[in-house]
């Protein structure tokens, strides 16, 4: 039985239906992000685990107990919210153990409990001033520090990085990443970021529109999108979703894409997903990560199936620890990465490998993969 | 800075028609602020005169012999109407009056505040709009159901009374008038605290949640500590309202000695035995207006940053 585990859970704003039927399960010990575009529920998900807003439908367990009726400060549960929400009244040992001084714990204990999570989180020279004294990322320390001392359960997370500067919250996501380590808490956490959720999490479930699109690892989520959505959504930059047909040549499969002015590139398969038979002479989308589409000699060894296909480079972007190269393929933006140090010019022909092993295929009509 | 990058003379007429500019706002401003202070000033020396100085003398002129023989006059001896007992007992009752009216209605203000923006309730902006239609009902449309509520309010102290040999103060006249201003300050109190706390992060009261604080904790330990500006506007707001409140107050404590500040020095002023003793008179109002100028002098900082609170993210 998982320990966090979420049950055909919905909720309704009068007719509108902002949560339809979500089913998420964690492991103890887990990390589970919730990742999606604004307005897709993951916040309202996450306030409905802390109990900040009732459901409508369903049930939470955590640790086989079901808390969908409890007061949130009756979850065992431990939220860190995006504004930090520190008490700006308090001091910042205040605002630690505000919770356990509600909860009617001794002053004495509550001493102990601040010095202890000050000591993990490097803020014991901070815990006498007020949250107003502090740089963000020291809030952000503290907000962490206020959850962390309660020792609950659960730990919730509300996009607790979206107000840092960019190279602080790189800092803070490997912080949060070894803290998840070193204590062994199970977390939620909530990110429109999917870098974020990639880096961070055990299991992730994307959302769309109060859905879950897909869950899984984040592995799974990344290889194996199950629909054009999360294929869209997770990477960057983005996968390449290619407008193609399918063509038989002989007795394979093969993928013929438009291109501008010149005749269709024609990429045989070597093993296509058995859905994909039929298709033929019909259009589906190609999803091609831009590492699986580089120069012949970056592309990799062992991959059983690369196509190589001349192609017209729009836009050379050397990012420092890549070189992007921009085509155009189907009438649309295809981005290929290549190694630094490629030598490769913008409006010249250039052979570009396919690593169609990682290739994936989608139905443009119910944007679902074609397995 | 501009003077440097263009040429001398244009440098030199603008800053000659910056200087005309600056002379004319600041004698303006001199002239307002000479108009507004000079009552003040001619009732402070004048209060400070003898009566041959103030027949005799000029009206802007410093006093000769300062003395204050008007002053203890005014808080100790002077008359209203036919009692001749100074204006202490007057400003006692004023003190009674404000301090409990203005601390209730801020509080429930406050609260009101509190839960129109952050336990709303269906409904929340239809009970609002009635409560700032509250700041727009006119006095004098209230003087005669209020007088019945407040005679209905004295009868069943007398019941209680009866009953219990104890009135809980109902019928007195100055827990009358503190209910008055309690119920007509509400609605400017509720629109204060409800504005402000709607820019206040619910985030914090959603942590506090988690933290296990109840609504009158959270109210207590995180919106009260966090309302100072709006605290000190309301408080500086209704203590100025009420303790300078003429109608309700000779209305309904318009005689004998529970009569507020404003009624009695309105029957000193109008008490005529013999010569009009304007030192005394100047003195009384001087009374009645000081505890309002020591507000706004002690509190006026915030005030002002009260008013801008919500401009600027603290």
């Amino acid at each position: 039985m998982a320990f966090l585990e979420i049950d055909g859970l919905k909720k309704r704003f009068g007719n509108v239906e902002i949560l339809k039927g979500i089913d998420v399960e964690l492991e103890k010990g887990g990390f589970l992000v919730l990742v999606g575009p604004s307005g897709c529920g993951k916040s309202t998900l996450l306030n409905t685990i802390a109990g900040l807003e009732q459901i409508t439908e369903g049930e939470i367990r955590v640790d086989g107990r079901a808390i969908n009726d409890l007061h949130p400060s009756k979850r065992d549960i431990a939220m860190v919210f995006q504004s930090y929400a520190l008490y700006p009244n308090m001091t910042v040992a205040g605002n630690i153990s505000f919770g356990m001084e509600m909860r009617g714990v001794p002053a004495d204990e509550r001493q102990k409990a601040i010095d202890k999570v000050a000591k993990v989180l490097q803020i014991g020279h901070l815990l006498q001033r007020k949250p107003s004294q502090l740089s963000g990322g020291q809030r952000q320390r503290v907000a962490m520090g206020r959850a962390l001392v309660r020792d609950p359960k659960l730990f919730l997370f509300d996009e607790p990085l979206s107000n840092l500067d960019a190279k602080l919250r790189v800092d803070m996501r490997i912080e949060i990443k070894r803290l998840h380590a070193t204590t062994g808490t199970t977390i939620v956490y909530v990110t429109h970021d999917q870098i974020e959720a990639m880096t961070l999490a055990t299991k992730i479930a994307v959302m769309r529109d109060g859905e879950v699109q897909q869950f899984g690892t984040p592995a799974e989520i990344y290889n194996n999108p199950t629909n054009l959505f999360v294929a869209d959504f997770m990477g960057s930059p983005a996968m390449n979703l290619i407008p193609a047909t399918i063509a038989t040549s002989g007795n394979a499969l093969s993928v013929v894409l438009q291109r501008e002015q010149r005749e269709p590139i024609t990429l045989p398969m070597a093993n296509a997903p058995a859905g994909l038979s039929e298709f033929q002479g019909k259009p589906i989308i190609f999803g091609v990560r831009p590492e699986a589409l580089t120069d012949p000699e970056g592309a990799e060894r062992n991959a059983s199936n690369i196509a190589t296909a001349d192609l017209h480079i729009e836009v050379v972007e050397p990012a420092g620890s890549d070189t992007f190269a921009v085509t155009n393929l189907g009438g649309k933006p295809v981005v290929a990465r290549l190694r630094a140090d490629a030598n490769i010019q913008p409006g010249t022909r250039t052979p570009l490998a396919f690593n169609l092993t990682k290739a994936v295929f989608f139905d443009p009509t119910t944007e679902n993969r074609i397995r | 800075m501009s003077a440097v990058a263009t040429p001398a003379r244009q440098a030199s007429s603008g800053i000659s028609s910056k200087t005309l500019n600056r002379v004319v706002i600041y004698g303006l401003l001199a002239l307002f602020a000479l108009f507004y202070l000079m009552p003040l000033f001619v009732m402070l020396v004048t209060s400070f005169k003898t009566m041959d100085e103030i027949q005799n003398g000029n009206m802007l002129s410093l006093p000769h012999a300062p003395t204050f023989a008007p002053w203890i006059k005014a808080w100790s001896e002077v008359c209203s109407g036919l009692t001749c007992v100074g204006m202490k007992g007057y400003f006692w009752n004023s003190i009674k009056m404000v301090v409990p009216a203005v601390l209730i209605s801020t509080l429930l203000g406050a609260l009101n505040g509190y839960v129109l923006t952050k336990w709303r309730f269906r409904g929340h902006t239809l009970v609002f709009a009635m409560m700032l239609f509250a700041c727009f009902i006119p006095f004098q449309s209230v003087l005669l159901p209020m007088a019945t509520i407040l005679g209905s309010l004295g009868r069943f102290g007398v019941t209680l009374q009866n009953a219990t040999g104890f009135n809980f103060g109902l019928g007195n006249s100055t827990v009358n008038l503190v209910f008055v201003h309690v119920v007509y300050g509400l609605g400017f109190t509720t629109l204060f605290f409800r504005n402000y706390y709607e820019a206040f992060p619910t985030e914090l009261i959603k942590a506090a949640q988690v933290d296990g604080a109840s609504f009158f904790q959270i109210f207590r330990r995180i919106m009260l500590p966090n309302s100072l500006p709006i605290i000190v506007v309301t408080v500086i707001y209704q203590f100025t309202n009420i303790w300078n409140d003429f109608l309700f107050a000779s209305a309904y404590a318009g005689s004998g000695d529970v009569m507020p500040m404003t009624v009695a020095l309105n029957n000193v002023v109008n008490t005529s035995t013999g010569v009009v003793e304007y030192n005394v008179n100047m003195a009384a109002a001087m009374i009645a207006a000081l505890p309002t100028l020591i507000v706004y002098i002690v509190a006026g900082r915030y005030f002002v940053r009260g008013l801008m609170a919500g401009a600027v993210k603290g």
